[in-house]
């Protein structure tokens, strides 16, 4: 579930995050962007928007399918990987490789996700040379010392430790290992207290020569850089990774958990809020009509039926959101949000009858219209920057949409019909079958079951 | 200050971190323009004019996508409002979506939306800023809604009540839940004995729950009005096609007298002060210590440049000072920094703070972590310190033309803090200058100052280590 999944904090960053899901879902600039597909000489391919206007290079790839479930005891093995490759590789030990970056405003960066592991890299035209060779040695000869080890492995225990106290992130852990109980998409991505300490050098040696290789890669450019610069770049920096992998494949999970509501007690002001039920993944033809059905329903900020009727009409919460999460072999569509906790049961039940509604009634034509023209039209926001160009052009390709799905995204968004709207709303939404996860002090609620909360 | 509420949502985040910023500059360097690196002045070239109102108008041209980012920011916060009214300055923000004669409350965002565009506002102590991301045909929309509800803004009670309701959950979300912003809060309110940065944006919750519609109506009338806003638009546009815009939307507004800011000033403190919150919460401690610094307006001796190089070389990422010391070599922190934002309109501040590794008490943590401000204190940094930070600061700062969005963030808030944008442009320049007697002379008059503010972030009595 990629970086989804791994950032999603708090109930308002979740819904930001449902924002750049949502882009993807968006259309295109009046003014067609010009992808191009360039090969290198090497045979390995990348698409590319040329742009010379900033002297900057954005190069954004992924290994599909890689790192998504840590051997067992070893829980948190790819997330470690993405801190260390950058803490020595080739000549240079840890501190000389970050100078070497930072001397040179050289951006890299790793993000391990459920169902990829993907690596960023943003520098100025004339570091490139540089930044291309670090990354190369980042992916091919990293040191992985054992001190570098222990101290980033301290360091995500001391994130991990920080989390349990942030109701938000308490809530989503439950909420995922009892969506996904035995299967990684349950597990947390950064591993745990105890599997942590268990991960030596080898390990990690190990996995970069498992998971990294070109039969899994995915790249994307964006910037100052021609075609032909590309291809030798492509291949100065992944050439020298082995042409397959075997690494196992994930199998497909079942949420479970379903119609339970289950109570953390906490001694906190607010009690968060997050439920969800099965969704729709990426490539399901429903997509497009689940996309704008949840626009209306809680994705679209102040105007969704769900902030206006807890938070505009009855003032109950700062945030309540709908969102759809599509991973490669599950699907959910979540709603969460916190409120004060004396009306967290009053809160909840008009969430559900929002569920419930949308499930029975559908749009209004004018709903379905508006959705449309905010979902095609806002797409042009998201290309603002170099490096989110880039970004968007390699989750287009990962998603394997098609090199002119820019171009097409407008139609397929106003095709969606009331039709759709209802087959998929009665598909997905049933407020019976929610699984509720609530922390906090709720009054007015009956949970199924009680967990301790931590506290 | 670094405080700033995005009252409706947090859409702002990613712009927020550009005016914050601790460590890092945002500013910057021209697109096309050779590569970088070459301290030239010159950050974001921005065209400029002002109206027959009074009303500051910016524009960033930025040709690469057909969009526009149009904010409007006034130049009134949370530091401006009267006492025993703490938050009336964030509530109005929330207010202003609320309605006019001609648009409907919650229509407004409504509106940007089904045109395909995004909206949000945010409060900081010294502002009060209000945007839109929008393709450039509908630029002219949203100026002429922002003018009218510059203008014509129409509250009632019942729109108005169950708003402060969500403000005082925002409260609770944003602040009450998170134990380390509960510590934030504490630790400003004890360093501003005096000055309304010791209050919280936000409001206090007592206060807060006592907020009126007629509170919010006389903040409006005293502080919105075109000559004290100022327009930024970046993205699609010129200067020439924004201007009979500005004047037909903006330049139809009257000029108001608008009062003078008047911000009390601190008396003197000499006493240093601790603050401690113990809370279950609390899985993981941490140690910050504050102390007051010069803003870029309020720095008689042009010590913020220095500062911002001081920070670089602190806490820049893990070849700095503090991680190298505290977390790489004597291994007694997972994360040590130091922060200093200088865009504000009175007086800054410089925090450092850490974090324990696992098994190191708060003790031993603090030691090491004061005894790298007495060796700076002591040896100072060198030469070639000061020359890495410079060239990495001006490196990083290359980017920062590369987004739609970061440029107007920038500019407005500088400008709605009583820099020129000749300040702003200078910046590399400045920067560029900056020695080590300079750097030196800066940490000294900052951080031996003993009347700073340690705040101490722990779990319950026994659980510390």
């Amino acid at each position: 579930m990629s970086a989804r999944h791994n950032s999603m904090r708090s109930g308002i960053a979740a819904f930001f995050l449902a924002i750049v899901a949502m882009a993807l879902t968006a259309p295109l600039p009046a003014r067609a962007m010009d992808i191009k597909r360039v090969v290198s000489p090497g045979g390995i391919e990348a698409w590319l928007v040329e742009d010379h206007k900033v002297p900057v290079l954005a190069l954004e790839w992924a290994f599909e399918g890689a790192g998504g479930s840590d051997p067992k005891g070893k829980e948190g093995l790819a997330n470690l990987v993405t801190t260390m490759l950058d803490e020595g590789a080739g000549p240079y030990d840890s501190q000389a490789f970050q100078a070497r970056l930072q001397d040179n405003a050289i951006a890299l960066g790793f993000d391990a996700g459920r169902d990829g592991f993907s690596g960023s890299l943003r520098t100025l035209t004339e570091r490139r040379g540089e930044a291309l060779e670090l990354t190369r040695l980042a992916l091919t000869e990293p040191h992985f010392a054992q001190e570098a080890l222990d101290r980033m492995r301290a360091s995500i225990m001391a994130s991990l430790k920080r989390d349990l106290g942030d109701p938000n992130y308490v809530a989503r852990r439950q909420f995922y290992a009892t969506a996904f109980p035995g299967h990684p998409y349950g597990g947390e991505i950064r591993g745990t207290l105890d599997s942590l300490p268990a991960i030596a050098p080898d390990d990690l040696r190990a996995f970069v020569k498992g998971q990294f290789g070109r039969d899994r890669l995915v790249v994307a450019a964006t910037g100052d850089i021609s075609p032909e610069e590309l291809g030798k770049a492509l291949d100065i920096v992944f050439g020298g990774l082995p042409a397959r992998t075997d690494a196992p494949a994930i199998p497909d999970a079942t949420m479970a958990g379903l119609g339970q509501t289950i109570l953390l007690p906490r001694p906190t002001a607010q009690t968060v809020m997050l439920m969800g039920q099965p969704g729709v993944k990426r490539d399901d033809p429903d997509w497009y009509a689940a996309s704008v059905m949840n626009y209306v329903l809680g994705g679209g900020g102040f105007g969704s039926r769900l902030m206006e009727e807890v938070r505009e009409k009855r003032g109950l919460s700062y945030g309540v959101y709908s969102y759809l999460i599509p991973m490669d072999h599950a699907a959910v569509v979540m709603a969460g949000g916190s409120t004060v906790n004396a009306k967290a049961g009053q809160a909840l039940d008009i969430i559900r009858q929002e569920w419930a509604r949308m499930a029975r009634d559908g749009l209004t034509d004018q709903e379905l219209a508006d959705a449309k023209t905010y979902l095609t039209g806002s797409f042009p926001l998201q290309l603002g920057s170099t490096q989110s160009i880039a970004r968007i052009l390699l989750q287009v390709k990962r998603d394997e949409l098609g090199i002119d799905y820019l171009n097409q995204r407008d139609r397929y968004i106003n095709a969606v019909t009331q039709a759709d709207i209802k087959r998929v709303a009665q598909r997905l939404l049933d407020p019976a079958k929610l699984l509720t996860v609530l922390v906090g002090k709720p009054e007015g609620v009956s949970p199924t079951r009680t967990v301790d909360g931590g506290s | 200050m670094p405080a700033l509420f995005p009252a409706r949502r947090l859409a702002a985040a990613g712009l927020l971190a550009l005016t914050m910023t601790v460590a890092a500059p945002t500013a910057p360097v021209p697109f096309g323009a050779p590569p970088a690196l070459a301290a030239e002045k010159g950050v974001f070239f921005p065209e400029s004019f002002t109206l027959a109102n009074g009303m500051q108008v910016v524009v960033i041209p930025n040709h690469r996508v057909p969009v526009v980012t149009h904010m409007v920011w006034y130049k009134v916060g949370a530091a401006d409002e009267d006492r025993g009214q703490s938050g009336i300055a964030h509530f109005l923000e929330h207010l202003m979506f609320k309605g006019t004669d001609v648009i409907q409350p919650g229509e407004f965002s409504r509106i940007v939306a089904k045109n395909g565009g995004r909206d949000n506002a945010f409060t900081s102590y010294d502002y009060t800023a209000y945007y839109q991301n929008v393709a450039r045909d509908r630029l002219e929309m949203v100026m002429r809604m922002e003018a009218d509800r510059m203008a014509n803004l129409k509250l009632t009670d019942a729109v108005v009540y169950p708003e402060r309701d969500v403000i005082i959950e925002e409260r609770r979300q944003r602040i009450e839940n998170e134990p380390a912003d509960r510590i934030g809060e504490q630790i400003n309110a004890t360093m501003f004995v005096h000055h309304p940065y010791g209050t919280p944006v936000i409001g206090w919750p007592q206060e807060m729950s006592t907020l009126t519609r007629e509170m919010a109506e006389r903040f409006y009338k005293t502080w919105y009005t075109p000559n004290n806003a100022i327009l930024v638009v970046s993205g699609d546009v010129t200067a020439a096609e924004l201007k009979p815009l500005a004047e037909r939307y903006y330049g139809a507004i009257p000029a108001r007298p608008v009062p003078e800011r008047k911000r009390v000033a601190e008396p003197p403190i000499s006493a240093s002060r601790q603050v401690e919150l113990r809370d279950a919460e609390v899985r993981q401690p941490s140690v910050r210590r504050t102390w007051i610094a010069p803003s870029y307006r309020v720095d008689p001796d042009r010590q913020a440049y220095a500062l911002q190089v001081l920070a670089e070389i602190m806490s820049g990422g893990s070849t700095s000072r503090l991680y190298r010391s505290l977390v790489v070599d004597q291994k007694v922190a997972t994360s040590a920094w130091l922060g200093y934002g200088p865009t504000s309109w009175d007086m800054a501040t410089l925090s450092v703070g850490a974090s324990p590794a696992a098994g190191v008490t708060m003790d031993k943590l603090e030691a090491a972590l004061w005894g790298e401000v007495d060796r700076l204190l002591k040896t100072g940094v060198t030469e070639e310190e000061v020359a890495t930070a410079r060239k990495r600061m001006l490196a990083a700062a290359a980017y920062a033309r590369d987004s739609l969005t970061g440029p107007a963030q920038t500019l407005g808030a500088a400008l709605a803090t009583g820099q020129s944008l000749d300040d702003v442009e200078s910046w590399p320049v400045r920067i560029d200058s900056v020695t080590a007697e300079q750097v030196n002379a800066a940490a000294r008059a900052v951080l031996s100052q003993t009347n700073h503010v340690t705040g101490l972030l722990l779990p319950p009595t026994g659980k510390d280590s």
